[in-house]
Protein backbone atom coordinates (compact mmCIF):
# COMPACT_ATOMS: atom_id res chain seq x y z
CA UNK A 1 0.00 0.00 0.00
CA UNK A 2 1.31 3.82 -1.26
CA UNK A 3 0.28 6.98 -0.07
CA UNK A 4 0.01 9.38 -2.34
CA UNK A 5 -1.13 13.25 -3.08
CA UNK A 6 -2.94 13.56 -5.92
CA UNK A 7 -1.90 16.42 -8.61
CA UNK A 8 -4.74 16.02 -10.93
CA UNK A 9 -6.30 18.95 -9.32
CA UNK A 10 -6.25 21.75 -6.92
CA UNK A 11 -8.02 19.39 -4.26
CA UNK A 12 -5.19 17.36 -3.45
CA UNK A 13 -6.81 14.02 -2.67
CA UNK A 14 -5.24 12.26 -0.12
CA UNK A 15 -4.60 8.46 -2.39
CA UNK A 16 -4.00 5.07 -1.17
CA UNK A 17 -2.53 2.81 -3.98
CA UNK A 18 -2.49 -1.18 -3.63
CA UNK A 19 0.07 -2.48 -5.85
CA UNK A 20 -0.76 -5.95 -5.08
CA UNK A 21 -4.82 -5.91 -5.59
CA UNK A 22 -3.88 -3.93 -9.65
CA UNK A 23 -3.14 -1.30 -8.29
CA UNK A 24 -6.65 -0.10 -6.93
CA UNK A 25 -7.06 3.37 -5.40
CA UNK A 26 -8.90 4.52 -2.44
CA UNK A 27 -9.65 7.99 -0.99
CA UNK A 28 -10.03 10.30 -4.55
CA UNK A 29 -12.77 12.36 -5.19
CA UNK A 30 -13.09 11.39 -9.03
CA UNK A 31 -12.15 9.10 -11.64
CA UNK A 32 -8.96 10.87 -12.78
CA UNK A 33 -7.70 10.41 -9.16
CA UNK A 34 -7.93 6.71 -9.68
CA UNK A 35 -5.86 7.01 -13.16
CA UNK A 36 -3.29 9.20 -11.58
CA UNK A 37 -2.98 6.90 -8.63
CA UNK A 38 -2.38 3.58 -11.09
CA UNK A 39 -0.03 5.87 -13.71
CA UNK A 40 2.08 7.54 -10.81
CA UNK A 41 3.43 3.72 -9.44
CA UNK A 42 3.65 2.00 -12.91
CA UNK A 43 4.94 4.58 -15.21
CA UNK A 44 4.73 8.03 -13.85
CA UNK A 45 4.16 11.22 -16.34
CA UNK A 46 3.86 15.04 -16.47
CA UNK A 47 3.34 17.58 -18.97
CA UNK A 48 6.37 19.76 -19.33
CA UNK A 49 5.81 23.32 -19.49
CA UNK A 50 8.65 26.24 -20.93
CA UNK A 51 9.46 28.89 -23.34
CA UNK A 52 11.57 29.15 -26.68
CA UNK A 53 12.72 32.28 -28.24
CA UNK A 54 10.39 34.28 -30.32
CA UNK A 55 12.01 36.33 -32.98
CA UNK A 56 9.71 39.49 -33.89
CA UNK A 57 7.43 38.46 -31.32
CA UNK A 58 5.77 41.35 -28.41
CA UNK A 59 7.92 39.63 -25.83
CA UNK A 60 11.47 38.07 -26.46
CA UNK A 61 9.87 34.49 -25.17
CA UNK A 62 6.70 31.97 -26.12
CA UNK A 63 5.49 30.01 -23.53
CA UNK A 64 4.80 26.60 -25.02
CA UNK A 65 3.84 23.21 -23.36
CA UNK A 66 3.80 19.40 -24.15
CA UNK A 67 0.62 18.65 -26.28
CA UNK A 68 0.03 14.98 -23.64
CA UNK A 69 1.95 14.23 -20.42
CA UNK A 70 5.78 12.47 -21.16
CA UNK A 71 7.13 10.10 -19.01
CA UNK A 72 8.41 12.14 -15.34
CA UNK A 73 12.19 10.64 -16.08
CA UNK A 74 12.45 12.68 -19.63
CA UNK A 75 11.31 15.92 -18.20
CA UNK A 76 15.34 17.39 -18.56
CA UNK A 77 15.51 15.74 -21.67
CA UNK A 78 12.85 17.26 -23.33
CA UNK A 79 13.61 20.76 -21.56
CA UNK A 80 17.13 20.85 -23.09
CA UNK A 81 15.77 19.58 -26.67
CA UNK A 82 14.05 23.35 -26.12
CA UNK A 83 17.55 24.90 -25.78
CA UNK A 84 18.13 27.07 -29.12
CA UNK A 85 15.08 26.53 -30.60
CA UNK A 86 13.78 30.06 -32.27
CA UNK A 87 10.38 30.54 -33.50
CA UNK A 88 8.87 33.59 -35.59
CA UNK A 89 6.21 36.02 -35.27
CA UNK A 90 3.15 35.78 -35.78
CA UNK A 91 2.80 32.81 -33.72
CA UNK A 92 -0.92 31.12 -32.78
CA UNK A 93 -1.82 28.83 -29.50
CA UNK A 94 -0.96 24.97 -30.75
CA UNK A 95 1.18 26.26 -33.21
CA UNK A 96 3.87 23.05 -33.02
CA UNK A 97 6.84 24.12 -32.09
CA UNK A 98 9.28 21.15 -31.79
CA UNK A 99 7.88 17.08 -33.05
CA UNK A 100 7.98 14.09 -31.61
CA UNK A 101 9.89 15.68 -28.36
CA UNK A 102 12.20 12.46 -27.41
CA UNK A 103 10.73 10.03 -29.68
CA UNK A 104 7.78 10.20 -27.27
CA UNK A 105 5.51 11.03 -29.98
CA UNK A 106 4.25 14.33 -28.07
CA UNK A 107 4.83 17.41 -29.81
CA UNK A 108 5.51 20.92 -28.04
CA UNK A 109 3.32 23.42 -28.93
CA UNK A 110 2.86 27.33 -28.63
CA UNK A 111 0.46 28.10 -25.55
CA UNK A 112 0.08 32.14 -26.40
CA UNK A 113 -0.72 34.19 -29.61
CA UNK A 114 2.02 36.60 -30.68
CA UNK A 115 0.72 38.76 -33.33
CA UNK A 116 4.51 40.21 -33.69
CA UNK A 117 5.77 43.61 -33.04
CA UNK A 118 3.87 47.00 -33.94
CA UNK B 1 -20.32 58.77 -20.64
CA UNK B 2 -19.35 54.67 -19.58
CA UNK B 3 -22.09 52.27 -18.93
CA UNK B 4 -19.06 50.59 -16.89
CA UNK B 5 -14.98 51.31 -16.52
CA UNK B 6 -13.57 48.33 -15.67
CA UNK B 7 -10.21 49.00 -14.01
CA UNK B 8 -7.61 46.50 -14.75
CA UNK B 9 -7.60 43.89 -17.69
CA UNK B 10 -6.33 40.84 -15.80
CA UNK B 11 -8.59 37.82 -15.37
CA UNK B 12 -10.97 39.20 -13.33
CA UNK B 13 -11.59 42.25 -15.32
CA UNK B 14 -11.18 39.74 -18.71
CA UNK B 15 -14.40 37.74 -16.97
CA UNK B 16 -16.51 40.98 -15.38
CA UNK B 17 -16.24 43.09 -18.58
CA UNK B 18 -18.05 39.61 -21.21
CA UNK B 19 -20.50 39.30 -18.05
CA UNK B 20 -21.43 42.94 -18.07
CA UNK B 21 -21.66 43.00 -22.00
CA UNK B 22 -23.63 39.49 -21.78
CA UNK B 23 -26.08 41.46 -19.51
CA UNK B 24 -26.67 44.07 -21.97
CA UNK B 25 -24.23 46.88 -21.78
CA UNK B 26 -22.47 48.52 -24.81
CA UNK B 27 -21.05 51.12 -23.51
CA UNK B 28 -17.75 49.43 -21.40
CA UNK B 29 -13.94 50.29 -21.01
CA UNK B 30 -11.40 48.48 -19.82
CA UNK B 31 -8.37 50.42 -19.02
CA UNK B 32 -5.06 48.17 -18.48
CA UNK B 33 -1.44 49.87 -17.54
CA UNK B 34 0.64 46.79 -19.28
CA UNK B 35 1.19 46.58 -22.90
CA UNK B 36 -1.53 43.86 -23.64
CA UNK B 37 -4.12 42.16 -21.70
CA UNK B 38 -4.48 38.65 -19.66
CA UNK B 39 -2.45 40.04 -16.43
CA UNK B 40 -0.25 37.98 -14.13
CA UNK B 41 -1.61 34.74 -16.26
CA UNK B 42 0.97 35.84 -18.72
CA UNK B 43 3.91 34.98 -17.13
CA UNK B 44 2.50 31.79 -15.67
CA UNK B 45 3.50 29.49 -18.31
CA UNK B 46 2.42 25.71 -15.99
CA UNK B 47 -0.14 24.37 -16.54
CA UNK B 48 -3.46 23.76 -14.31
CA UNK B 49 -5.41 26.52 -14.70
CA UNK B 50 -9.39 26.09 -15.54
CA UNK B 51 -10.26 22.66 -14.53
CA UNK B 52 -12.93 24.29 -12.96
CA UNK B 53 -14.40 26.33 -15.07
CA UNK B 54 -12.92 24.53 -18.80
CA UNK B 55 -13.17 21.65 -16.81
CA UNK B 56 -9.42 20.91 -18.92
CA UNK B 57 -6.17 21.42 -17.70
CA UNK B 58 -4.90 24.94 -19.68
CA UNK B 59 -1.76 26.92 -18.53
CA UNK B 60 -1.68 31.04 -17.85
CA UNK B 61 -1.40 32.19 -21.21
CA UNK B 62 -4.05 29.30 -22.67
CA UNK B 63 -6.64 30.71 -20.26
CA UNK B 64 -6.20 34.30 -20.73
CA UNK B 65 -6.22 33.87 -24.50
CA UNK B 66 -9.87 32.15 -23.87
CA UNK B 67 -10.97 35.09 -22.23
CA UNK B 68 -9.11 38.21 -24.86
CA UNK B 69 -10.96 36.08 -27.95
CA UNK B 70 -14.16 35.88 -25.97
CA UNK B 71 -14.09 40.06 -25.41
CA UNK B 72 -12.84 40.56 -28.81
CA UNK B 73 -16.25 39.59 -29.85
CA UNK B 74 -17.76 42.25 -28.03
CA UNK B 75 -17.92 45.52 -28.37
CA UNK B 76 -16.36 46.50 -25.50
CA UNK B 77 -13.46 48.73 -25.55
CA UNK B 78 -9.63 48.47 -24.13
CA UNK B 79 -7.18 51.08 -23.41
CA UNK B 80 -3.69 49.61 -23.13
CA UNK B 81 -0.83 51.52 -21.78
CA UNK B 82 -3.19 53.68 -19.66
CA UNK B 83 -2.76 54.24 -15.42
CA UNK B 84 -5.81 55.25 -13.45
CA UNK B 85 -4.85 57.31 -11.27
CA UNK B 86 -7.78 58.28 -9.50
CA UNK B 87 -11.68 57.27 -9.08
CA UNK B 88 -14.07 59.54 -7.54
CA UNK B 89 -17.12 59.00 -5.05
CA UNK B 90 -19.66 60.26 -8.35
CA UNK B 91 -17.52 57.46 -10.58
CA UNK B 92 -15.45 59.69 -12.37
CA UNK B 93 -12.34 57.79 -13.52
CA UNK B 94 -8.83 59.80 -14.00
CA UNK B 95 -6.24 58.30 -16.27
CA UNK B 96 -3.14 58.83 -18.20
CA UNK B 97 -2.54 57.17 -21.07
CA UNK B 98 0.52 56.57 -23.89
CA UNK B 99 -1.37 57.35 -26.62
CA UNK B 100 -4.45 59.36 -24.80
CA UNK B 101 -3.01 61.62 -22.57
CA UNK B 102 -4.54 62.78 -19.30
CA UNK B 103 -8.29 61.80 -19.77
CA UNK B 104 -11.49 61.98 -17.18
CA UNK B 105 -13.96 59.37 -18.05
CA UNK B 106 -17.04 59.26 -16.38
CA UNK B 107 -19.55 55.74 -15.49
CA UNK B 108 -22.56 54.87 -14.75
CA UNK B 109 -20.54 51.66 -12.88
CA UNK B 110 -17.11 51.31 -12.13
CA UNK B 111 -15.75 47.57 -11.42
CA UNK B 112 -12.35 47.70 -10.11
CA UNK B 113 -10.05 44.67 -11.02
CA UNK B 114 -6.41 45.85 -10.16
CA UNK B 115 -4.97 42.63 -8.65
CA UNK B 116 -2.66 42.28 -5.93
CA UNK B 117 1.36 42.60 -5.90
CA UNK B 118 4.12 40.52 -3.94
CA UNK B 119 4.97 41.09 -0.19
CA UNK B 120 8.85 41.98 -0.41
CA UNK B 121 12.09 42.07 1.10
CA UNK B 122 11.39 45.24 2.89
CA UNK B 123 7.82 44.28 4.38
CA UNK B 124 9.37 40.88 6.48
CA UNK B 125 12.31 42.97 7.57
CA UNK B 126 14.96 39.75 7.37
CA UNK B 127 18.60 41.79 8.26
CA UNK B 128 21.83 41.13 6.59
CA UNK B 129 23.60 43.19 3.89
CA UNK B 130 21.93 44.86 0.48
CA UNK B 131 23.36 42.43 -2.10
CA UNK B 132 21.66 42.27 -5.54
CA UNK B 133 20.21 38.84 -6.23
CA UNK B 134 16.80 39.33 -3.86
CA UNK B 135 13.95 38.90 -5.78
CA UNK B 136 10.09 38.42 -4.60
CA UNK B 137 8.89 35.18 -7.12
CA UNK B 138 6.71 36.61 -9.50
CA UNK B 139 9.18 38.78 -10.39
CA UNK B 140 11.59 36.38 -11.37
CA UNK B 141 8.60 34.56 -12.90
CA UNK B 142 9.02 37.45 -15.08
CA UNK B 143 12.54 37.42 -15.86
CA UNK B 144 12.06 33.65 -16.81
CA UNK B 145 9.05 33.19 -18.58
CA UNK B 146 8.94 36.63 -20.64
CA UNK B 147 12.11 38.46 -20.62
CA UNK B 148 14.05 35.08 -21.16
CA UNK B 149 17.00 36.01 -18.59
CA UNK B 150 18.04 33.42 -15.50
CA UNK B 151 18.44 35.24 -12.40
CA UNK B 152 20.50 32.81 -10.93
CA UNK B 153 22.10 29.62 -10.41
CA UNK B 154 22.44 28.27 -6.85
CA UNK B 155 18.46 29.71 -5.40
CA UNK B 156 17.08 29.30 -1.64
CA UNK B 157 13.61 29.70 -1.63
CA UNK B 158 11.83 31.53 1.24
CA UNK B 159 7.56 31.40 1.60
CA UNK B 160 6.34 27.97 0.39
CA UNK B 161 3.58 30.15 -1.71
CA UNK B 162 2.37 28.87 -4.82
CA UNK B 163 4.15 31.13 -6.62
CA UNK B 164 7.77 29.69 -4.79
CA UNK B 165 6.78 26.24 -5.74
CA UNK B 166 6.30 26.80 -9.07
CA UNK B 167 9.49 28.70 -9.28
CA UNK B 168 11.57 26.61 -7.89
CA UNK B 169 10.26 23.87 -10.64
CA UNK B 170 10.79 26.39 -13.41
CA UNK B 171 14.59 26.97 -12.09
CA UNK B 172 14.99 23.89 -11.68
CA UNK B 173 14.11 22.91 -14.88
CA UNK B 174 16.05 25.72 -16.63
CA UNK B 175 19.41 24.51 -15.15
CA UNK B 176 19.20 26.22 -11.88
CA UNK B 177 19.80 24.56 -8.57
CA UNK B 178 17.15 25.15 -5.97
CA UNK B 179 18.97 24.02 -2.09
CA UNK B 180 16.17 24.47 -0.28
CA UNK B 181 12.04 26.21 0.20
CA UNK B 182 11.78 27.71 3.73
CA UNK B 183 8.62 28.36 5.20
CA UNK B 184 8.43 29.95 8.70
CA UNK B 185 5.03 28.31 9.41
CA UNK B 186 4.60 25.12 10.60
CA UNK B 187 2.40 24.29 7.39
CA UNK B 188 3.05 25.07 3.73
CA UNK B 189 1.41 28.26 2.36
CA UNK B 190 0.82 26.67 -1.15
CA UNK B 191 -1.18 23.96 -2.51
CA UNK B 192 -0.40 20.41 -1.74
CA UNK B 193 0.05 19.40 -5.25
CA UNK B 194 2.23 21.80 -5.87
CA UNK B 195 4.57 20.34 -2.83
CA UNK B 196 4.63 17.19 -4.66
CA UNK B 197 4.95 18.20 -8.63
CA UNK B 198 7.54 21.30 -7.98
CA UNK B 199 9.48 20.07 -4.76
CA UNK B 200 9.42 16.31 -4.41
CA UNK B 201 9.66 15.79 -8.12
CA UNK B 202 13.22 17.31 -7.87
CA UNK B 203 13.81 16.40 -4.76
CA UNK B 204 14.10 20.44 -3.03
CA UNK B 205 13.84 20.09 0.56
CA UNK B 206 11.19 21.50 2.47
CA UNK B 207 11.64 23.11 5.77
CA UNK B 208 8.91 23.73 7.81
CA UNK B 209 9.24 26.34 10.71
CA UNK B 210 11.89 28.13 9.83
CA UNK B 211 12.98 31.23 7.73
CA UNK B 212 15.98 33.37 6.30
CA UNK B 213 17.74 34.78 9.33
CA UNK B 214 20.47 36.60 7.56
CA UNK B 215 21.38 37.72 4.24
CA UNK B 216 25.11 37.65 3.05
CA UNK B 217 27.05 39.10 0.72
CA UNK B 218 28.62 42.55 -0.63
CA UNK B 219 27.36 42.80 -4.57
CA UNK B 220 25.82 39.96 -4.72
CA UNK B 221 23.88 37.83 -2.49
CA UNK B 222 26.34 34.97 -1.78
CA UNK B 223 24.44 33.03 1.75
CA UNK B 224 21.68 32.68 3.20
CA UNK B 225 21.58 31.27 6.97
CA UNK B 226 18.29 29.81 7.93
CA UNK B 227 16.98 29.12 11.60
CA UNK B 228 14.60 26.88 12.86
CA UNK B 229 11.66 28.81 14.57
CA UNK B 230 9.72 28.01 17.85
CA UNK B 231 5.56 28.06 18.07
CA UNK B 232 5.85 31.82 18.72
CA UNK B 233 8.18 32.08 14.99
CA UNK B 234 11.29 33.11 17.01
CA UNK B 235 14.56 32.34 15.61
CA UNK B 236 15.87 29.53 18.10
CA UNK B 237 19.72 30.21 18.43
CA UNK B 238 21.61 27.27 17.52
CA UNK B 239 19.82 25.68 14.37
CA UNK B 240 21.38 28.17 11.91
CA UNK B 241 22.24 26.44 8.31
CA UNK B 242 24.52 27.81 6.05
CA UNK B 243 23.35 27.78 2.44
CA UNK B 244 26.08 29.22 -0.16
CA UNK B 245 23.93 30.58 -2.96
CA UNK B 246 23.40 33.49 -5.39
CA UNK B 247 19.23 33.94 -5.10
CA UNK B 248 17.30 34.30 -3.01
CA UNK B 249 13.49 34.28 -3.98
CA UNK B 250 10.33 35.27 -1.83
CA UNK B 251 7.11 33.87 -1.72
CA UNK B 252 6.01 35.33 0.94
CA UNK B 253 2.24 36.59 0.16
CA UNK B 254 0.27 38.72 -1.57
CA UNK B 255 -1.14 41.86 -1.05
CA UNK B 256 -4.17 43.23 -3.06
CA UNK B 257 -3.18 46.49 -4.46
CA UNK B 258 -6.57 49.17 -3.17
CA UNK B 259 -4.35 52.69 -3.66
CA UNK B 260 -7.25 53.74 -5.62
CA UNK B 261 -9.78 52.28 -3.45
CA UNK B 262 -8.69 54.04 -0.34
CA UNK B 263 -8.25 57.32 -2.18
CA UNK B 264 -11.90 56.98 -2.99
CA UNK B 265 -13.00 56.86 0.06
CA UNK B 266 -14.42 53.05 0.14
CA UNK B 267 -14.69 50.98 3.30
CA UNK B 268 -11.44 48.36 3.60
CA UNK B 269 -11.53 45.01 5.47
CA UNK B 270 -8.34 45.11 7.30
CA UNK B 271 -8.41 40.83 7.45
CA UNK B 272 -8.81 40.85 3.30
CA UNK B 273 -7.04 44.31 2.84
CA UNK B 274 -9.18 44.23 0.14
CA UNK B 275 -13.03 46.27 -0.46
CA UNK B 276 -15.50 45.26 2.58
CA UNK B 277 -18.41 44.08 -0.09
CA UNK B 278 -22.21 42.65 -0.25
CA UNK B 279 -22.91 39.72 -1.50
CA UNK B 280 -22.94 40.97 -5.51
CA UNK B 281 -19.50 42.02 -4.91
CA UNK B 282 -20.64 45.93 -4.59
CA UNK B 283 -18.62 48.16 -2.37
CA UNK B 284 -19.76 50.62 0.32
CA UNK B 285 -19.43 53.61 -2.63
CA UNK B 286 -22.83 52.99 -4.87
CA UNK B 287 -21.90 51.24 -8.17
CA UNK B 288 -18.41 50.51 -7.28
CA UNK B 289 -17.47 46.90 -7.12
CA UNK B 290 -14.76 44.90 -6.77
CA UNK B 291 -13.32 41.39 -7.84
CA UNK B 292 -10.64 39.20 -8.26
CA UNK B 293 -7.24 39.13 -6.12
CA UNK B 294 -7.54 43.03 -5.09
CA UNK B 295 -10.45 42.51 -3.58
CA UNK B 296 -9.02 39.09 -1.53
CA UNK B 297 -6.19 36.87 -2.57
CA UNK B 298 -7.42 33.70 -4.71
CA UNK B 299 -5.29 30.74 -4.69
CA UNK B 300 -7.13 29.36 -8.30
CA UNK B 301 -8.12 32.03 -11.14
CA UNK B 302 -11.21 29.61 -11.89
CA UNK B 303 -12.98 31.50 -8.79
CA UNK B 304 -11.74 34.87 -9.57
CA UNK B 305 -13.58 34.39 -13.08
CA UNK B 306 -16.66 32.93 -11.07
CA UNK B 307 -16.78 35.99 -8.52
CA UNK B 308 -15.73 38.41 -11.63
CA UNK B 309 -18.77 37.02 -13.73
CA UNK B 310 -21.16 38.30 -10.05
CA UNK B 311 -19.38 41.96 -10.35
CA UNK B 312 -20.31 42.21 -14.17
CA UNK B 313 -23.88 41.37 -13.56
CA UNK B 314 -24.29 43.26 -10.61
CA UNK B 315 -22.78 46.26 -12.03
CA UNK B 316 -24.56 45.50 -15.52
CA UNK B 317 -27.89 45.35 -13.38
CA UNK B 318 -26.68 48.95 -11.55
CA UNK B 319 -26.30 50.88 -14.85
CA UNK B 320 -29.21 50.30 -16.01
CA UNK B 321 -31.02 51.23 -13.37
CA UNK B 322 -32.54 47.87 -11.74
CA UNK B 323 -31.87 48.09 -8.13
CA UNK B 324 -34.51 49.21 -5.65
CA UNK B 325 -32.82 49.98 -2.53
CA UNK B 326 -34.36 49.38 1.13
CA UNK B 327 -34.23 45.74 2.67
CA UNK B 328 -32.43 44.59 6.07
CA UNK B 329 -28.17 43.91 6.08
CA UNK B 330 -26.53 40.78 7.48
CA UNK B 331 -23.06 40.97 9.00
CA UNK B 332 -21.15 38.22 8.34
CA UNK B 333 -18.52 37.81 11.34
CA UNK B 334 -15.65 35.04 11.56
CA UNK B 335 -15.72 33.05 14.23
CA UNK B 336 -13.08 30.56 15.82
CA UNK B 337 -10.90 29.16 12.90
CA UNK B 338 -11.96 31.84 10.35
CA UNK B 339 -9.79 34.12 9.76
CA UNK B 340 -11.93 35.99 6.35
CA UNK B 341 -15.06 35.85 4.43
CA UNK B 342 -16.11 37.37 1.93
CA UNK B 343 -18.66 38.54 1.13
CA UNK B 344 -18.64 40.54 4.78
CA UNK B 345 -22.05 41.65 4.28
CA UNK B 346 -25.09 40.08 2.80
CA UNK B 347 -28.38 41.94 1.89
CA UNK B 348 -30.65 38.91 1.85
CA UNK B 349 -33.49 40.32 -0.54
CA UNK B 350 -30.77 40.90 -3.27
CA UNK B 351 -29.88 37.14 -2.90
CA UNK B 352 -31.65 35.24 -5.98
CA UNK B 353 -31.54 31.74 -4.78
CA UNK B 354 -27.94 31.26 -2.76
CA UNK B 355 -25.11 33.22 -1.73
CA UNK B 356 -21.58 32.16 -2.37
CA UNK B 357 -19.53 32.61 0.75
CA UNK B 358 -15.59 32.30 0.62
CA UNK B 359 -13.11 32.15 3.51
CA UNK B 360 -10.06 31.14 4.88
CA UNK B 361 -9.18 29.18 7.59
CA UNK B 362 -6.53 30.01 9.87
CA UNK B 363 -5.14 26.82 11.35
CA UNK B 364 -4.95 23.07 9.48
CA UNK B 365 -7.42 20.99 10.68
CA UNK B 366 -8.95 16.89 9.99
CA UNK B 367 -12.27 16.12 9.87
CA UNK B 368 -13.83 19.47 10.48
CA UNK B 369 -17.33 21.32 10.59
CA UNK B 370 -18.10 24.20 9.20
CA UNK B 371 -20.67 25.89 11.20
CA UNK B 372 -22.71 28.89 10.61
CA UNK B 373 -25.03 30.34 13.07
CA UNK B 374 -27.06 33.57 14.17
CA UNK B 375 -27.27 34.65 17.30
CA UNK B 376 -27.50 31.52 19.54
CA UNK B 377 -29.56 29.42 16.25
CA UNK B 378 -27.56 27.01 14.17
CA UNK B 379 -28.81 28.01 10.79
CA UNK B 380 -26.08 25.45 8.55
CA UNK B 381 -23.21 23.06 8.80
CA UNK B 382 -21.02 21.68 6.43
CA UNK B 383 -18.57 18.37 6.78
CA UNK B 384 -15.02 18.59 5.52
CA UNK B 385 -12.23 15.91 5.73
CA UNK B 386 -9.41 18.67 5.54
CA UNK B 387 -9.31 22.76 5.69
CA UNK B 388 -5.98 23.95 5.31
CA UNK B 389 -4.88 28.11 5.55
CA UNK B 390 -3.54 27.55 2.00
CA UNK B 391 -6.60 26.55 0.46
CA UNK B 392 -9.95 28.84 0.15
CA UNK B 393 -13.13 27.74 1.35
CA UNK B 394 -16.44 27.75 -0.28
CA UNK B 395 -19.90 27.26 0.90
CA UNK B 396 -23.48 27.99 -0.43
CA UNK B 397 -25.94 29.06 1.30
CA UNK B 398 -29.46 29.01 0.56
CA UNK B 399 -31.85 32.05 0.74
CA UNK B 400 -34.22 30.45 3.23
CA UNK B 401 -31.77 29.83 5.74
CA UNK B 402 -30.36 33.46 5.66
CA UNK B 403 -34.25 34.64 5.93
CA UNK B 404 -33.86 32.58 9.43
CA UNK B 405 -30.82 35.02 10.55
CA UNK B 406 -30.97 38.13 12.94
CA UNK B 407 -28.61 40.94 11.95
CA UNK B 408 -25.84 39.01 11.75
CA UNK B 409 -24.23 35.07 10.80
CA UNK B 410 -21.02 33.73 12.04
CA UNK B 411 -18.85 31.06 10.14
CA UNK B 412 -16.91 29.04 12.28
CA UNK B 413 -14.94 25.98 12.27
CA UNK B 414 -15.22 23.12 14.67
CA UNK B 415 -12.90 19.87 14.72
CA UNK B 416 -14.44 16.61 14.82
CA UNK B 417 -13.65 14.19 17.64
CA UNK B 418 -12.83 10.71 15.57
Amino acid sequence: MKELICIVCPKGCHLKVDEEQGYAVTGNACPRGAEYGRVELTHPTRVLTSTVKCVGGSHPRCPVKTDAPIPKELMFQAANALDGIEIHAPVHVGDVVLADVCGTGVNIVATKDDPGQG
Amino acid sequence: MYDLIVIGGGPAGLAAACEAWENGLEHILIVERDKELGGILNQCVHNGFGLHYFKEELTGPEYAGRFIKLLRSTGVEVRLDTMVLEVTADRRVCMVGKDTGYRVEEARAVILAMGCRERTRGAIAIPGTRPAGVFTAGAAQRYVNMEGWLPGKRVVILGSGDIGLIMARRMTLEGAKVLACVEVMPYSGGLNRNIVQCLQDYDIPLYLSHTVTEIRGKDRVEQVVVSQVDERRRPIPGTEMIFDCDTLLLSVGLIPENELTRQAGIRMDRRTNGAIVYENMETSLPGVFACGNVCHVHDLVDFVTAESQRAGRAAAEFAKGGVADGGGVLEVNTGDGVSYTVPQLIRPERVDKAVDLFFRVNRVCGDSEILVTSGQTQIAKFSREHLAPGEMEHIVLPRVLLDRAQGEITVSIREVEK
